[in-house]
């Protein structure tokens, strides 16, 4: 029993679809949909890194290296956004955010 | 052997319970922690996979910081949670029929999937064996010097974020006394000694 390209890529697929099941399921809460985001981001850096190791080819890992940097950033962002909207209004409702109604 | 394959179907199978639990717990605090343990578990399947560099830097970079930040903001904003939870049954089932279809077409894609018999040629940089360059060494090796440029720009990526972060948060209350040093400094005593003559009998 080894374990092949296809595991990694089927684990990979489940957190990529809890992700995306989160995001439907906590509609008003913003944090967790921030989570769910990392999740998806998480589920890309295992396709990335199970590609590169079973191709044999080390730029799959940097770009996953890029990957991180940039969810740690919008972590960041997000976090501080939420932050100051949670100041200005008192609440951090999802449906609450349409003062621009776009 | 079978322990490789023990520990990847622990680890993913934890992995995948965490995640779970990540979207379905009541309180945030716990889903964080839950996030903090999915992470853990695929910096385990990173290190089965041969990357310990991304697996470290995904424990010290993510849990060390960013899950920590996570766990610090819903610490600090004092929200009623259980109020943001209602409708979580109405969003059910559209989140399911949505979540199935997405797994089915990538189920889809796995079980049809085949590596091209070119790809093998387009490799550009080889993993080199273990025995002679470690997996960080030979990150360093290939970032430091054909993508130095993208190096530079996550640089960049994080400054603006940093910088980004502190402009959103930053809030100067009005009524805090604060030390002006250059005033002090600039003080005589010309400036600071101000004589009254105080007449008798009527005050100041």
């Amino acid at each position: 029993m080894t374990i092949g390209l296809g595991h990694y890529l089927t684990v990979a697929a489940i957190l990529f679809t809890i992700g995306i099941f989160g995001i439907f399921l906590n509609r008003k809460n913003v944090i967790i949909i921030l989570m769910s985001i990392e999740l998806i981001l998480l589920a890309v850096n295992v396709n990335l890194v199970a590609f590169s190791a079973f191709l044999g080819d080390l730029v799959g890992q940097i770009y996953a290296l890029l990957v991180l940097t940039v969810a740690a950033a919008e972590a960041a962002i997000g976090l501080a956004i939420l932050v100051a909207y949670y100041r200005n209004r008192g609440s951090i409702a999802v449906e609450d955010i349409n003062l621009m109604k776009g | 052997m079978i322990f490789p394959a023990l520990f990847f179907y622990l680890f993913a199978g934890v992995c995948i319970a965490a995640a779970v639990m990540v979207i379905a717990a009541r309180n945030p605090v716990h889903s964080v922690l839950f996030l903090i343990l999915a992470f853990v578990n695929a910096a385990a399947l990173f290190v089965l996979l041969g990357a310990e560099f991304l697996a470290m830097i995904l424990i010290i970079v993510y849990v060390g910081a960013v899950l920590v930040l996570f766990l610090f903001v819903v610490m600090m904003l004092d929200v009623d949670f259980a109020q943001l939870r209602q409708g979580f049954m109405q969003y059910l089932p559209i989140g399911a029929f949505l979540g199935a279809i997405l797994l089915i077409e990538l189920v889809l894609v796995l079980v049809s999937w085949t590596i091209g018999p070119d790809v093998q040629r387009t490799i550009t940089t080889p993993i080199p064996p273990i025995a002679s360059t470690v997996n960080a060494e030979a990150l360093g090796h290939v970032l430091y010097t054909r993508y130095v440029y993208f190096f530079q720009a996550a640089g960049v990526v994080l400054l603006v974020a940093m910088i980004g972060a502190i402009v959103l948060t930053l809030r100067h209350k009005p009524h805090v006394k604060r030390q002006n040093i250059a005033e002090q400094v600039a003080r005589t005593k010309a400036t600071a000694i101000d004589l009254v003559k105080v007449r008798p009998g009527q005050g100041l």
